[in-house]
């Protein structure tokens, strides 16, 4: 591989300034070997969190103790192809969800957890259980009943919607895999509807993104979380019209790409 | 209405609106599935391809794809088409103008010529009955040159943008990046920043970085912060130093609607900028974006496929005569443009429709990471553009852009496009390049560690 010449000591100290691809030398007009090897590492992982599979036995599994009643449904995306073609079809539960809920016998519940893969595997395995634990640990501090927690494969953000309106919940709380980034691929987010339904729209959530280790914390996000639910319940909304009006405790996040 | 018909074996295939039969032609693409427009299977497709071949140029001017009263694209584009120039090809379907087009005696004069009489459906049509290699052959033969403080479009010549965002706008990490590009030999089209914030305190303080830069150095080049235009109509109002006004604009009067914009409010700001008479040798000064999908995404495509479309917006752009334009190919997403395929193939109809009706057109070659599409994808896509004559693309660091979160080419990639089909940068900005000693006569990229740029690099944040 090429020697490191003097400037590679520059950039290495430019880079505090930023975590673009700067300095990366050349040989010829081409990338040396670890530059290119670096970069195809990451979209590796990157592809690989698009592609992989949650392993949403585990996932109930590990929560069971603090949500002993989970629900395991389906988008009507019958695969990831079809999944990243027709994000209408992520959007909506297939039959047998839908008749699963409308099945149910469960009393209207104040928040409707839901989990779904998104468009990172890694995200949910990484981070869906712990943050599950410290958010319902914060909303039983409130008293705020919880319906089942439901588990969706090949979900998009608007199925909570549909599976809130199901469960008859005020509001919907859906914990998402965001796009991967070639620099991050396990980021994962929250977004939030009062009065879920199907057909609200991206301007009736509110979000919470960019939660991972170089992120925004668990214990942030959460945080946010409970203060956007207090204030979306006084209120009896979410959306453009429900801001972060804390004094600056925590980044405002606008909304995002899944 | 018109019923559009043609037979294949016993299987007679029927079109009831032009906008039907564009769309049931077009290669396939996720976006147009996704709109439920798409052909049935391939034999309804290549059967309403021999349609549109044998469809007479004249039908776009008596049927539009967007209702006259509903749409000022579509007014922009009836009132403005030039009888004159179309008369050459007035005669011709849409079959026979592909064959003009490839003709050897159609030259870039006689192409610069009929541009004007060539509607964005019209180009889009042809499109749909070409392929690939017939995309390039024509789109190589038009020339399209523009001017601000360079000479863009001339031939043999392959320009581009130095794209140096940050996710927080940190100055010493976008001139870190700037440095970085200019030592590559990029950024002759434009030095262009995508900024965190759409704010006019942020916009004002990164022109002056790149002004500050620019004249330290006496480079010929211009610069551009891409934020709305109305932010950049407000930071014009208060003295800031603004070369060029950016735009992302689609085909449909809604669609740009959604981006918060019109004809009217462009033309304000073409004027706005223009008055500032910063170009020396031109005074081109928008710059617009676009891409197949937007209409789509804005729920404002009126039923018509995805290309056409984008070919309408070609109609928005050349009414402010923009110093560039280029297409985002790959940055919507697998629901509009599948793979490395589809890419490819958009990005080619993009470049060919834009430079037949008289555009300075550049693409960003790229992906995000939920599309089937990797940096093999853009490398083809890359040659293939530079085969076809396209002004430029874009130079990011590492083809990593780390603020909006996506895959592009880099300045590695502008070195080896340029070496390897000998393409040189605009010339003023050549000559540069050779006086500071970053390229020599050959155009090949000269080792110096002490470079006067390292140096200054070197300074950013007290180092």
């Amino acid at each position: 591989m090429a020697e490191q010449p003097e400037s590679a000591q520059l950039w290495q100290r430019l880079r505090q300034f930023t975590n673009a691809r700067i300095g990366l030398g050349r040989v010829g007009d081409g990338l040396p070997t670890k530059a290119h090897l670096a970069f195809q590492q990451d979209h590796a992982l990157a592809r690989d969190a698009v592609h992989a599979h949650v392993d949403f036995a585990a996932l109930a599994s590990t929560v069971q103790a603090e949500f002993p009643h989970i629900l395991r449904l389906k988008s009507a995306a019958v695969d990831r192809a079809s999944y990243l073609k027709r994000p209408d079809l992520g959007r909506m539960l297939d039959a047998d969800s839908r008749q699963q809920l409308a099945t149910l016998q469960s009393a209207p519940a104040t928040i409707a957890l839901v989990v779904a893969d998104g468009l990172s595997a890694v995200a949910i395995e990484r981070h869906a259980a712990p943050l599950l634990r410290l958010i319902k640990q914060q909303l039983s501090e409130l008293g705020w009943s919880l319906a089942p927690l439901s588990l969706v494969e090949q979900g998009r953000v608007a199925i909570g919607d549909e599976i809130g309106e199901l469960l008859g919940a005020e509001l919907v709380v859906i914990l998402i895999g965001e796009r991967p980034g070639l620099s991050v691929a396990d980021s994962l987010g929250i977004y939030l509807t009062y009065a879920p339904q199907r057909g609200r729209t991206d301007a009736e959530r509110n979000c919470i993104s960019n939660i991972h280790p170089q992120g925004l914390s668990y214990a942030a996000a959460s945080e946010l979380l409970v203060y956007l639910l207090g204030q979306a319940r006084q209120r009896r909304l979410t959306g453009v019209g429900l801001k972060d009006e804390r004094q600056r405790l925590s980044q405002p996040t606008n909304s995002s790409l899944e | 209405m018109t019923i559009y018909q043609h037979t294949i074996r016993q299987n007679r295939y029927q079109f009831d609106s032009l906008k039907t039969l564009l769309a049931k032609a077009t290669p396939e693409r996720s976006g147009d599935a996704l709109a439920g427009l798409i052909a049935a299977n391939a034999e309804e497709r290549v059967a309403a391809q021999w349609c549109l071949a044998d469809l007479p140029l004249t039908t776009f001017l008596n049927e539009v794809v967007v209702p006259y009263e509903a749409d000022e694209v579509t007014r922009l584009i009836i009132d403005s088409h030039d009888q004159q120039a179309f008369a050459p090809i007035r005669h011709l379907t849409v079959g026979g103008l592909r064959e003009w087009l490839l003709d050897y005696r159609t030259d870039s004069q006689q192409l610069a010529v009929v541009a004007a009489g060539i509607t964005p459906e019209m180009a889009a049509a042809v499109a749909k009955i070409m392929r690939n290699q017939d995309l390039i052959a024509v789109a190589k033969k038009c020339q399209v040159i523009t001017r601000f403080r360079n000479t863009l479009g001339l031939a043999g010549r392959f320009s581009s943008r130095l794209q140096p965002n940050h996710p927080t706008d940190d100055p010493q990490g976008i001139a870190a990046a700037i440095f970085d590009g200019l030592l590559y030999g990029c950024g002759d089209a434009v030095i262009g920043i995508n900024p965190a914030t759409d704010s006019p305190q942020a916009m004002t303080s990164l022109l002056h970085l790149i002004d500050e830069l620019r004249q330290r150095y006496a480079m010929p080049v211009q610069s551009c912060v891409l934020a709305h235009v109305t932010t950049a109509l407000q930071v014009i109002e208060r003295g800031a130093p603004v070369d060029l006004v950016f735009q992302s604009i689609a085909g449909t009067e809604a669609a740009n609607r959604s981006f918060g914009i019109d004809l009217a409010l462009l033309n304000e700001a073409n004027q706005a900028a223009r008055s500032l008479g910063r170009g020396t040798v031109g005074n081109n000064v928008m710059y617009f974006e676009t891409g197949q999908g937007s209409a789509l995404s804005a729920n404002a495509h009126h039923g018509v496929d995805q290309q056409t479309c984008e070919a309408r917006a070609y109609a928005v752009a050349r009414a402010f005569e923009p110093l560039l334009v280029n297409t985002v190919v790959g940055f919507i997403g697998p629901e509009y443009l599948y793979d490395g395929k589809q890419i490819t193939r958009a990005a080619l109809e993009d470049h060919f429709c834009a430079k037949l009706l008289g555009l300075p057109m550049g693409c960003d070659a790229c992906y995000t990471n939920h599309a089937e599409a990797d940096q093999n994808d853009i490398d083809n896509l890359l040659v293939l553009l530079a085969s076809a004559g396209c002004t430029y693309v874009m130079g990011v660091p590492g083809a990593d852009d780390i603020m909006l979160n996506y895959q592009s080419t880099s300045y590695h990639d502008i070195r080896f496009v340029q070496s390897s089909l000998g393409l040189r940068p605009a010339p003023e900005f050549e000559a540069w390049l050779q006086q500071l000693g970053i390229v020599d006569q050959a155009g090949l990229l000269i080792a110096n560690e002490r470079h006067r740029l390292l140096q200054s690099a070197a300074q950013l944040g007290g180092l």
